[in-house]
């Protein structure tokens, strides 16, 4: 059955990718739809088979890989909890991203390229959370990174797009660079790649010392850190964080399957699957800690002050992961996972609803030339609102609250009962992140649906209502900033004369069937995940249970619990005031604080930093060793130098055209020749 | 052992069809030349089939005494066998894409390729060692005319770069293999390969043949007839060229170099290593530079190959499995990618990168063909490239972590460059008119890249299939090179820190500190 699940979304990108336009649109959607669909239905009594208690771990050989030496590796597909939780995830929001292309893709002209990619992306991802060793992991790793690249680019004919590509594979190959290292040094110390047999040894190695670039490390501390550097570039950590929000430059749906839902937690996957190891070495612990925390509160910061809807889901989604990591370094690695499983229901659920609303407003994402939705989209606006709720974290203690409540809610008291230094850096810094997070996701909302129409200054809605009204002037595509020109269309109202409309119902049941999940999945599954009894029954040491952890999280002071609800409450209202109350308070605020503005609205600098330490440099290198290396040096010194000691100065080159110093040279090569017989016979 | 002489048929077919080849019409060589290597082909398959993996470590072997110490002696391991494979392999291929590209002087040009085909099959099959020097050398003369004859605009220059760099080594390799064959009273191959040269002559023997193999690797500095080459080249002598010329070198350096100097070889590793390291970023950051596209290919090329001299001097089994996966890989990867660029360089006449853009528009398949063998050239998992590069480093983290940190900046880098290649041809706006024109590939062109496709992926997803006929013999090596094996700068030492069950794993705890 796992053999199923795993190979039907290839098999079936294969199909779709190979017919191509032989096959045509509809054929290909429904092969990879259907598969993704039949890999849901497959995938679901697995896991509820471990909820429920009546499943056993796993392993299901498929093939064999490399054998070299003590080196084995094989194709295994591993079932257990942890296993059957990214299943559901990785299956559920691909079958319903597929539905929600239907709609959302149905203009483009190569769609069966498009679903290709996207089962392809699946097959890798299960590919992933299914191996039973690391090289596999790192086959379904590279592999969910060409999906990716591949996604990113999917309108290669935008420079934007194919460089954003670019940029997301080369910042997760850094990141990859650590990951190999890591696998080398495992193997090294370990003698095997196999996951159970390193998690096994791996308490024996507490305290044992490696040589590694000419000085001494702790051995469990520096493959942890190798491997985690790895999952920073997957999961866009502080650092490696810069390909994320240029992977917007992808198609929605992508963005919410691969740079929300799927692929950016593997390195949470990762962590909590390698979580024994990590348990050997409180510096690694330490590390994860603070790169989470750093991130959460970086990305937070950038969201308040993004435009693009995208981006402000994007920057969410990154500040979210960092959550997860700090949840992980503290030791509550099933309250990572369970934030992982939560956080893929309501930010896929967020990007498809983001998605909705680009689709009604003609492809604009800019937020500040939206406004008053609500009334227009109502079915979008009704799954983002379930969707804030969710990642904000609204609920009632012992009551019922939506899916965030639970899962983010039990991070910041892990951090809290962790009772270690770096945990109470992460709970301070959780905290306040929580207040930015409901901040820039109430604004989001305000801004979108809230207030009067802002529409008439974009440009998409003003090629739409050109269009539509079937006198498209000769500016063509490219007209710029003619706000006077179109004082005509002004309508008085802001709308331009534009009528958005609802979404096709491809695109709403996905967001209806996500906003269940964002309104119910914390309430329904937060017993087996978290609690300390329930849980350890449920994860069944697929990862490091700290039941301690889970009994002290419970019994954390009442202030702490509530906090989480008051910096929710009080990022609702500072986002209420600037955004529907006092629309002109954000405007004095920037007008204000332009520094803090400015350092937060260019995202910290990190690209500008990156491209005069890294880029620059690196293409600047590449032409001096061509130039004064290869030619100006080796060259010169070497067979030009020579060729002239030969042949005689400045004639050579005329010489060289004449054909005279190659029919020399063949006559060397012919004399050689000769002349080895000569001495073989001798 | 087989009383058929397979491995002398397989030399004599390419060559009775080079000498008919010349007598003909243009039509009938081509075909001829096909058949031809289609014919060996089919050999090569007898050949790997009837194989014996874990029978004799030289199979198929085959002597004739000539004169003097000299005798028609053939014979091949795995490893010998893997690499004839790759030859035959890419022949056809070769000549289905000169099929229409080359108009003049067919005849000949076929008959070149066909007389470098029973030359490169010698190469790996000889076990004399002056049978081996004629093959290896002899093999310069098609290759040197293919490019000077039917080259670029400035192909007389690159030529006789590449006449000059080989030149230098193949004198040396021609001293020491008179000396060593006086000294040891043997030419046989097998026979001298378990001779222990005294130690202090070794360091004098290696670095003789060293300066052959390492121009034709090549290794850097002595790489830059390469690029010159490649770009002068017609796109099936690049395809030879980085397919099979340039694994004679690290053939030679794992048949003669690693065992019949042991010592010298351990002594050497920092050279080796040193010198691999600066290819693998030197070349790699020009390759992100280059503007022509054979130019970037070839510096790629460098800067693979460099991971195969890391692993072999890894001195241990994942490493050298690494290295000859990686020389099987990469003669696939780069053929492929070359046959990439002739495909459009048929249809533009240019190579300058900058000229094309959008091509994944109008040349779909096209573009999946070469996104395919970019990820392969990038290492990405399932695909060839990542196999051997994956083994030959984690061979390297054994020996030392410094040569594995810095050799794994080429995962980064290599995507840099070759993402930034495919950017720029297959993504983009299709605004040029004569770009929009081109059509995508035809059947021919189809087939000559299937196949290749075909043998990346099963290469990556089942390299057992290769990398089993080579395995015994890799153990030879390894049990030959043991004595002098470095030891490696890990140095695992238990600590007491947590009183947990003392663990047995301290496997090298008993050398002293590494050289770094």
């Amino acid at each position: 059955m796992i053999q199923l699940i795993v190979f039907l979304p290839l098999l079936a990108a294969i199909v779709a990718g190979l017919g191509n336009r032989v096959i045509g649109n509809v054929p290909a959607k429904l092969v990879t739809t259907g598969a993704l669909f039949a890999s849901c239905a497959l995938s679901w009594p697995i896991f509820i088979s471990f909820v429920t208690g009546g499943a056993e771990a796993h392993v299901v050989p498929v093939l064999d890989f490399i054998r070299s030496g003590n080196l084995v590796v094989d194709w295994s597909l591993r079932v257990d909890t942890l296993t059957a939780v990214m299943l559901v995830v990785v299956t559920s929001v691909s079958a319903l991203v597929h539905l929600y292309s239907w709609g959302y893709m149905s203009e483009d002209d190569s769609q069966p390229r498009f679903f290709a990619y996207l089962s392809l992306f699946t097959f890798a991802m299960l590919m992933l959370v299914t191996s039973n060793n690391l090289v596999q992991m790192f086959f379904g790793w590279e592999g969910v990174g060409l999906a990716s690249y591949l996604l990113i680019g999917f309108w290669y004919k935008k420079p934007s797009a194919s460089a954003a590509a670019i940029k997301a594979f080369v910042v997760n190959r850094v990141g990859d660079f650590g990951f190999s290292l890591g696998i080398f040094g495992t193997f090294l110390v370990f003698g095997t790649v196999s996951i159970p047999a390193i998690l096994a040894a791996a308490p024996d190695m507490a305290g044992t010392t490696i040589g590694f670039l000419g000085a001494r490390f702790d051995v469990m501390t520096l493959l942890c850190l190798l491997l985690f550097v790895g999952a920073m570039g997957k999961s866009a950590q502080l650092g490696l964080h810069t390909w994320l929000p240029d992977a917007m430059e992808g198609p929605t749906p992508v963005s919410a399957l691969i740079h929300a839902a799927t692929m950016v937690t593997a390195g949470v996957f990762m962590v909590c699957r390698l979580s024994p190891m990590f348990e050997t070495s409180e510096t690694a612990q330490h590390v994860v800690t603070y790169v989470g925390a750093a991130t959460a509160f970086f990305a937070a910061t950038v969201g308040t002050t993004q435009f693009d809807i995208k981006r402000v889901i994007a920057y969410s989604t990154c500040s979210q992961l960092g959550y997860m990591f700090f949840a992980a370094g503290v030791g509550a690695y099933n309250a990572a996972m369970f934030h992982l499983f939560t956080h893929a229901f309501f930010k896929a659920l967020l990007f498809l609803g983001a998605g909705s609303v680009i689709h009604a407003m003609h492809h604009e994402q800019d937020m500040r030339y939206y406004g008053g939705l609500r009334k227009r989209i109502p079915l979008t606006f009704w799954a983002m609102m379930a969707g804030t709720f969710a990642i904000t974290g609204v609920g009632v203690i012992g009551i019922f609250g939506f899916a965030g409540f639970y899962s983010k809610d039990a991070i910041i008291e892990a951090t809290f009962a962790s009772g270690s230094h770096a945990g109470a850096v992460a709970f301070g810094v959780a905290v306040i992140a929580a207040l930015l997070t409901s901040f820039y996701s109430w604004r989001l909302v305000f801004l979108t649906f809230y207030g009067k129409p802002r529409w008439e200054q974009s440009e998409h809605i003003q090629h739409a209502v050109h269009d539509a009204h079937g006198h498209d002037d000769a500016h063509g595509h490219d007209a710029h900033g003619h706000d006077d020109h179109h004082a005509h269309d002004a309508h008085g109202d802001g709308t331009a004369g534009y009528h958005p409309h609802e979404s096709p119902w491809p695109m709403l049941v996905p967001l209806v069937v996500l906003s269940l999940g964002a309104i119910f999945a914390g309430y329904v599954f937060h017993g087996p995940f978290l609690d300390a009894e329930q849980g350890g029954e449920f994860w069944k040491g697929s990862l490091a249970f700290d039941a301690h952890l889970m009994h002290a999280m419970h019994e954390v002071p009442l202030w702490v619990k509530l906090s989480a609800t008051a910096v929710m409450l009080t990022g609702f209202v500072t986002a209420w005031y600037a955004y529907v109350r006092n629309p002109g308070f954000p405007a004095v605020f920037v007008s204000h604080f332009s520094i803090l503005h400015n350092f937060l609205y260019r995202k910290w600098y990190f690209d500008e930093l990156y491209d005069v330490v890294f880029v620059k440099p690196a293409f600047a290198l590449g032409r001096f060793f061509w130039k004064r290396g290869d030619e100006g040096t080796i060259d010169r010194f070497g067979p030009n130098g020579v060729a002239a000691l030969v042949v005689g100065g400045s004639r050579i080159a005329g010489r060289l055209q004449t054909g005279y110093v190659y029919s020399y040279a063949l006559v060397m090569l012919l004399g050689l020749a000769a002349a080895a017989t000569w001495a073989m016979v001798g | 052992m087989m009383s058929f002489p397979l491995l002398s048929v397989m030399i004599a077919v390419p060559l009775v069809a080079a000498a008919v080849a010349l007598f003909t019409n243009a039509t009938n060589a081509r075909w001829i030349a096909l058949i031809a290597t289609l014919v060996d082909f089919a050999l090569g398959i007898a050949l790997w089939a009837n194989y014996d993996i874990g029978g004799a470590q030289w199979q198929f072997v085959e002597s004739a005494p000539l004169f003097g110490k000299f005798a028609w002696a053939l014979g091949i391991d795995g490893i010998a066998l893997m690499l004839i494979m790759l030859s035959v392999f890419l022949m056809p291929i070769c000549i289905l894409a000169s099929w229409e590209a080359i108009e003049k002087r067919v005849p000949e040009y076929m008959a070149a390729f066909l007389l470098m085909e029973s030359l490169m099959v010698g190469v790996f099959a000889a076990q004399d060692l002056f049978l081996f020097y004629i093959f290896f050398e002899a093999g310069l003369i098609p290759m040197y005319l293919i490019i000077g004859i039917w080259g670029g605009v400035n192909r007389i220059y690159a030529s006789y770069k590449f006449f000059l760099y080989t030149l230098l080594g193949s004198v040396l390799m021609l001293i020491a293999m008179m000396w060593m064959a006086q000294q040891a009273g043997s030419s046989d191959i097998p026979t001298l390969m378990n001779y222990d040269f005294p130690v202090h002559a070794q360091s004098l023997l290696f670095l003789a043949f060293f300066a052959s193999f390492a121009v034709k690797m090549p290794m850097w500095p002595v790489h830059t007839w390469l690029p010159d080459a490649h770009v002068q080249a017609p796109t099936a002598g690049s395809v030879i060229l980085a397919g099979v010329l340039l694994k004679m070198g690290g053939y030679g350096l794992l048949r003669f170099s690693l065992p019949m100097f042991p010592e010298a070889s351990a002594e050497f590793v920092p050279l080796v290593m040193g010198l691999s390291l600066v290819a693998v970023v030197y070349t790699s950051l020009v390759a992100l530079v280059q503007s022509d596209m054979k130019k970037l290919i070839a510096y790629s090329s460098v800067a693979h190959m460099a991971f195969v001299t890391i692993g072999l001097f890894a001195f241990n089994r994942q490493g050298i499995e690494g290295a000859l996966v990686v020389m099987l890989s990469h003669g696939l990867v780069a053929a492929a990618l070359f046959l990439c660029v002739g495909v459009i360089y048929d249809r533009l006449h240019t190579r300058e990168i900058a000229r094309y853009g959008g091509l994944a528009t109008n040349m779909p398949k096209y573009a999946l063909f070469f996104l395919l063998f970019t990820m392969a050239s990038i290492g990405l998992p399932g695909t060839s490239g990542f196999v051997g590069e994956f083994l030959s480093l984690i061979g390297a983290y054994e020996a030392n972590s410094w040569v594995a940190f810095v050799a794994t900046t080429g995962i980064i880098l290599g995507a840099a460059y070759m993402l930034y290649l495919y950017r720029r041809v297959a993504y983009g706006e299709l605004d040029k008119v004569d770009v929009a024109a081109m059509p995508d590939m035809n059947k021919r062109e189809w087939l000559i890249m299937a196949p290749i496709a075909a043998v990346v992926l099963w290469m990556g997803v089942y390299p057992e299939s290769f990398i089993a006929p080579m395995r015994a013999d890799v153990g030879v090596l390894l049990a030959r090179i043991e004595r002098a094996n470095p030891p490696g700068d890990a140095q695992l030492k238990k600590g007491a820190a947590k009183p947990v069950v003392a663990a047995e794993h301290a496997p090298e705890a008993a050398h002293g500190e590494g050289q770094h």
